[in-house]
């Protein structure tokens, strides 16, 4: 049974460069200034790991956590 | 307007560890050994050039410095021969620090997020054919005056709601701010003074029949206050859309095809598999980033354990910190499918580019068209390849053989 993941952007670090957005859409959210934050409660859905990881190693900001729960 | 006279020359560089000079035709020519050399030295290095400057070299100093608003200012963000006086309003946000910055910034980012981009995108692909059907046919092309140069310039011009038809005179400007200013700051002021009145004219004419685009939109924007903006505060950030926008992305898009062009086995891949060109486009942006910034020292520090101190500019090598092997395995190889790719060619920190999601789609989108239907060319032995000088480096002039090699 794979480990369950959860996404978090840090808001005071994100800058809106939306690397996660084009990279993971499923799991992050845009606002109106394209700063991200993760969709929902961060939960990654089963089969969209790699694009979490993804997502987190794309980030110029390092403002993405994943979260092994 | 094209007549502009050359600027004095300076001295060349024989010791880049304590003289290094960005616009010495060495850098201007192939900057990256250059980079190498200096990075093997130190994080931080220092020329008396230009009233004094600092280069960070690796990505960790660059990242430092980008995040440390505190001590390195953007009241002046071009290294320049000359420090004159600093003006308010030059062009918000890029020209603010906190508190300023913040909102200024927040009003230019609406316009320019990943959707909003989306509905831009058939115009730039329609400009990229228009401009590739003028060419077609021929066998050698300049693919920089042909087609590189005119794209992100239409792509704003459609977005700000002025004639795609004035280019020349928007790309004469920014060759006089960006490249010639450098040294000549006689040219640089004209060349603000043009654009503004330029500017001062459509906004005169919304006045009395009011447009849905970039202009009307700043034109309708309240300030902080509840206020709409004065007149100096528009027009800033009207020249600074104008400016950001254009060769940047110009020298973006020209890069990479030049490395197509001499790549036969990336080219052949991109053409197999257009879906890997996003992630092409950002391995191009850390490999051959155009743009480098600059911040003003404002109080004393240290970066990298290297000491800095106020008076001296910095000169923000994003470009050199995209080269950085400590960050990027093998940071001189192109890889076009590069999985992790925390480049800094857009800037780190609270200035990221605000444009860089229009940038991403054009690139994207000319790179698209250009393979879909031109898969085969390479450069053209007969003639040469020019680099920009300066604050922006990408190719000038890129003299392409259309079609299959015989």
């Amino acid at each position: 049974m794979a480990e369950r993941l959860k996404v978090h952007v840090d808001p005071d670090k994100c800058q809106g460069h939306a690397r996660c957005k084009a990279l993971a859409p499923e799991l992050f959210e845009l606002d109106e200034y394209g700063n991200a934050h993760e969709a929902g409660d961060g939960t990654v859905p089963a089969g969209l790991e790699d694009k979490a990881w993804l997502a987190k190693s794309n980030c110029p900001e390092i403002a993405i956590d994943v979260i092994e729960e | 307007m094209s007549d502009v006279s050359q600027p004095a020359a300076h001295p060349p560089v024989t010791d880049w560890l304590n003289d290094f000079d960005h616009t010495d035709p060495q850098w201007t020519e192939d900057p990256f050994p250059i980079w190498n050399e200096l990075r093997a030295a130190s994080p931080v290095v220092h020329t008396k050039r230009f009233l004094g400057c600092y280069l960070p070299t690796t990505y960790e100093a660059v990242r430092e410095i980008a995040n440390d608003p505190e001590h390195f200012s953007s009241r002046r963000i071009i290294v320049r021969d000359a420090r004159p006086e600093v003006t308010q309003n030059a062009a918000p946000p890029i020209t603010s620090d906190p508190p300023v910055h913040k909102p200024a910034k927040q009003l230019l980012l609406p316009p320019f997020t990943p959707d909003a981009m989306k509905k831009l995108e058939p115009r730039v692909r329609a400009i990229c054919n228009e401009l590739i059907d003028g060419f077609i046919a021929e066998k050698q092309v300049d693919a920089a005056a042909r087609y590189t140069k005119h794209i992100p310039v239409r792509a704003i011009a459609h977005m700000l709601g002025i004639p795609e038809s004035d280019s020349d005179l928007f790309i004469n400007w920014i060759h006089m701010i960006l490249e010639l200013g450098i040294k000549d700051e006689n040219l640089l002021l004209q060349a603000v003074h043009e654009m503004s009145d330029y500017f001062r004219t459509h906004i005169e004419e919304r006045r009395k029949n009011p447009t849905d685009d970039l202009i009307s939109y700043l034109m309708n924007a309240r300030g902080k206050d509840g206020q709409p903006l004065e007149e100096p505060h528009v027009l800033g950030s009207l020249r600074l859309l104008l400016i950001a926008g254009i060769d940047t992305t110009w020298s973006a898009i020209g890069s990479s095809l030049w490395h197509l062009a001499r790549t036969p086995a990336d080219r052949e891949r991109l053409v197999a598999e257009p879906e890997l060109v996003p992630t092409a486009v950002e391995e191009f942006l850390r490999a051959y980033s155009p743009v480098t910034m600059a911040r003003e020292v404002v109080k004393e520090t240290t970066v990298s354990g290297c000491p800095v101190k106020p008076g001296n500019m910095v000169l923000l090598s994003f470009p050199a910190a995209n080269r950085d092997p400590k960050m990027f395995p093998d940071a001189d190889k192109v890889v076009i499918d590069r999985r992790e790719n925390r480049h800094a060619a857009f800037g780190l920190g609270i200035h990221r580019c605000v444009g860089s999601n229009l940038a991403r789609m054009e690139m994207q989108v000319a790179l698209e068209e250009w393979l879909k239907r031109i898969p085969d060319f390479r450069l053209d032995p007969a003639g040469s390849v020019t680099w920009s000088q300066g604050t922006v480096r990408g190719p000038r002039q890129l003299p392409f053989l259309l079609g299959k090699a015989m």
